[in-house]
């Protein structure tokens, strides 16, 4: 009877174990696939286009994942095959300093036009 | 006079935003990948159309040749459209060509090379379209061109035409 309920503890705690192990998979899945473009359905994510495409590209993300490959990896993956368009989230690089630099540079110059008039008006 | 200056400014600055926005207009809002690529070819096993047998794709792309990968389908109209093109390509002895039956029920896939006739020296099976992925395709009919290095060097969406043709024989000569 005791080795009957302590071979049901491990049981229950393994089957636990996986089950987390499932849903924290599931929740970085999620997140990769909302991030990454249909390129049938454009304007929509993969997560939420039902193409052919996007069902191939869930079945890959799926199966990277399973493998242990990080979510950098993922999208290093996708970036080879389609280019920088199919991630949502564009990373820093020389082709897309403008886009991320711009709007602190528009923010800085703004600020201090309003800094000096301020400056002025005093 | 700081003024006018100012005014100017703005004057410029408005009618260079009012090009960018009217030249804007004129751009296609669908994305394409690039289609002049020099990229390796991906290795994958994969399932022989003919056999039902697993292949390695070194083994099916494995002779010093100009290679043409055709991924098709038979409930695809384009494809139909490109078939007799794909036909004349065979008769070049410097291109061997595989095809990628994508996403296919294998009866319909047959049932259309039974009709249309075999262009293609190996099919392959690409049942779930993730092989299709490897290669940065994202649709039917989709051609990429391979050359000796085992390097995709050219890829072309939609169905392949003469001006297409002629391209290939082009390169491959």
């Amino acid at each position: 009877m005791k080795i009957l309920r302590i071979f049901l503890i491990i049981f229950l705690s393994m089957s636990l174990s996986q089950l987390k192990s499932d849903e924290k998979n599931d929740v970085l899945k999620n997140k990769i696939l909302k991030n990454i473009r249909c390129l049938i359905c454009q304007g929509q994510s993969v997560y939420d286009s039902e193409s052919d495409f996007a069902s191939s590209i869930k079945l890959i993300v799926n199966k990277k994942i399973k493998e242990g490959i990080s979510e950098e990896q993922v999208y290093k993956f996708l970036r080879e095959k389609y280019g920088d368009w199919v991630i949502y989230h564009p990373e820093l690089n020389k082709n897309t300093y403008i886009l991320w630099l711009l709007p602190l540079l528009l923010f800085l110059v703004g600020g201090a036009i309003i800094a000096k008039n301020l400056i002025f008006k005093k | 006079m700081k003024n006018k200056i100012n005014i100017i400014i703005l004057f410029i600055f408005l009618i260079f935003c009012f090009i960018v926005f009217f030249k804007g207009l004129d751009n296609s809002n669908i994305y394409t990948p690039k289609t002049n690529i020099q990229k390796d070819l991906p290795i994958f096993k994969v399932k022989d159309f003919i056999t039902n047998t697993d292949v390695d794709s070194t083994k099916v792309f494995g002779e010093e040749s100009y290679y043409i990968l055709n991924i098709w389908a038979s409930w695809c109209v384009p494809c139909r459209k490109e078939h007799p093109l794909l036909m004349e390509l065979n008769k070049n002895k410097s291109i061997k060509l595989i095809g990628l039956n994508y996403r296919d029920n294998l009866n319909n896939a047959k049932k259309f090379i039974n009709e249309l006739g075999n262009p293609y020296t190996q099919i392959l099976i690409d049942k779930d379209g993730t092989k299709a992925v490897e290669f940065g395709a994202y649709g039917v009919p989709e051609t990429f061109l391979i050359n000796k290095n085992k390097k995709i060097i050219k890829k072309f969406v939609g169905p392949i035409n003469k001006k297409i043709l002629k391209e290939i024989e082009l390169i491959v000569k």
